[in-house]
């Protein structure tokens, strides 16, 4: 159990990298997912996109994907879904308060990002308060969108 | 330490330059004072007296009192309920927000609620899981975390507005606080998240219990190399510990709580042992006394509340002042509410 999460932790700069492929590529489509309607895109793309960090990161499909500055490690993991920083219950040998079998998500997040190169800025970051409205939602489209400035798009942190 | 102005209970004072609330504790702080603080363990009960009696065991101890908010996930009178009351009589109350238990829509109506009641320190938390608690079974909230929290409501009080964008009228006038632990791990990364409480707005700390002092020694040197503590007060969360036993029932039960061993030792060969545990209190005090960027020391004595008076006194933190508190002789009489007569 947890074993793909922590392979993911452990190679979170390669991750990284293929990340930020993965989402110049997915900018980059834009006028394709434009074409073929952002909306009609979302359940097949959010379905993928659910297996694959399903896989890789025990993904919660929160909508709003925080990965680059957490390290690689899923925040919503955390039985208090903390994106900001491990809770002052983390316990002596490093596992969760809630949880004691488990890694607390942070510690692991922490040494995800020190071996990052965005990431190790970015999880110093103060992430805003969650949006309810996008759970289930696909991020990669949200930052196509969002990114490439075509269309007014939902806040992506 | 005395202002011009001192409080009339149930009045604000006037906010002065650079201070965010009518509150008498920011005052202290700001004044440069090392403050003290303690924590009101609210009652299982809805008797406003049992309100006004926990508080008045402080009475010239203590520049603000918190009131827990579920503390340890456990039910209790809520910690809004508990500031409003103590305002009543001019006490100065931290309120304990946890997001434990509320989501943003009912905790942004408790930060109004609160700030109206005259409540003017709130302290920003997590919280506690629920199965710590006597209610295992409840739906965990945690809609926000204390950062989110902390930038809500700096958004509510500088911004005039709710998170949803939505414009607030009178802005709640607030000195907000949030807490860290810097003897949980992974602790070269406590002092970043302190930095990131900060960021989001918190304006004073209260530590978890501080037993090892040579850990609080290595947080503080890299809070202050970050320059956190000229940006925050940082109050250190002491205690005293009611016996061996207790002391060994805390690190294993309480999240967050770290005990050495040989504090356990100390208090476990001595006759007395609460008597012991108030000892190792006192000098912790004095020893964090000490410590570049200290602001104050937060006093957690659950269930030995009238032990604070000792420990406070033993320790000459006050230096001879004596803090504000309704009955002190030279406090203004006004007319009270009727449930604090008695």
């Amino acid at each position: 159990m947890h074993a793909m999460r922590h392979w993911s932790v452990r190679h979170s700069r390669g991750l990284e990298v293929l990340y930020q492929i993965l989402e110049r590529t997915f900018v980059a489509l834009d006028p394709l997912w434009r074409t073929l309607g952002y909306a009609r895109l979302e359940r097949p793309v959010a379905g993928v996109e659910r297996v694959v960090k399903g896989f890789l990161f025990d993904c919660r499909m929160c909508g709003q994907c925080t990965l680059s500055s957490t390290g690689m490690s899923c925040p919503m993991n955390c039985p208090k879904e903390l994106r900001n920083g491990p809770c002052g219950g983390v316990r002596a040998n490093g596992h969760c308060e809630v949880e004691p079998g488990m890694r607390c998500v942070w510690v692991e997040a922490i040494a995800g990002a020190a071996r990052m190169r965005e990431g190790s800025k970015a999880v110093h970051l103060v992430q805003f308060a969650v949006d309810r409205r996008l759970t289930g939602r696909s991020s990669w489209l949200a930052v196509a969108r969002e990114k490439s400035g075509h269309r007014k798009g939902v806040r992506v942190q | 330490m005395r202002f011009d102005d001192e409080p009339v209970p149930g009045y604000p004072l006037p906010i002065l330059p650079g201070h965010t609330s009518p509150g008498r504790f920011e005052r202290v702080l700001r004044a440069g004072a090392f403050a003290v603080t303690t924590e009101l363990d609210p009652p299982d009960s809805a008797d406003p007296e049992d309100v006004f009696r926990r508080a008045r065991v402080f009475d010239g101890y203590v520049d603000a009192i918190n009131a827990t908010d579920g503390s340890g996930a456990n039910c209790h009178m809520s910690s809004l309920a508990v500031c409003a009351l103590l305002t009543r009589v001019g006490y100065a109350p931290v309120m304990q927000i946890s997001c434990r238990d509320r989501n943003r829509i009912a905790i942004q109506g408790d930060i109004l609620g609160g700030a109206a009641m005259g409540v003017c320190n709130m302290l920003c938390l997590t919280g506690d899981g629920v199965n710590a608690g006597d209610h295992p079974q409840a739906k965990p909230v945690f809609d926000l975390d204390c950062i989110t929290l902390l930038d809500i409501g700096r958004t509510l009080r500088d911004e005039h507005r709710f998170q949803s964008g939505r414009k607030i009228t009178y802005a709640p006038r607030v000195f907000f606080g949030a807490a860290e632990n810097p003897f949980a791990p992974p602790f070269d990364w406590r002092p970043q998240r302190l930095a990131k409480k900060i960021a989001a707005g918190a304006q004073f700390i209260q530590t978890q219990y501080c037993f090892d002092v040579a850990r609080l020694r290595m947080f503080m040197s890299r809070v202050s190399d970050l320059g956190l503590a000229d940006r925050a007060y940082i109050l250190v969360g002491v205690g005293p510990l009611r016996s061996a036993k207790a002391a060994e029932w805390m690190r294993t039960h309480v999240p967050g709580v770290h005990i050495p061993d040989e504090i356990i030792r100390r208090v476990a060969g001595a006759q007395d042992q609460a008597r012991e545990g108030r000892r190792v209190c006192i000098d912790l005090i004095r020893e964090i006394r000490g410590i570049k960027g200290v602001a104050g020391v937060h006093v957690m004595a659950y269930r030995q509340e009238e032990s604070v008076a000792e420990v406070i006194t033993e320790s000459g933190v006050l230096a001879g002042r004596t803090p504000w508190h309704p009955h002190r002789p030279d406090a203004q009489t006004n007319p009270q509410p009727e449930s604090a007569e008695q």
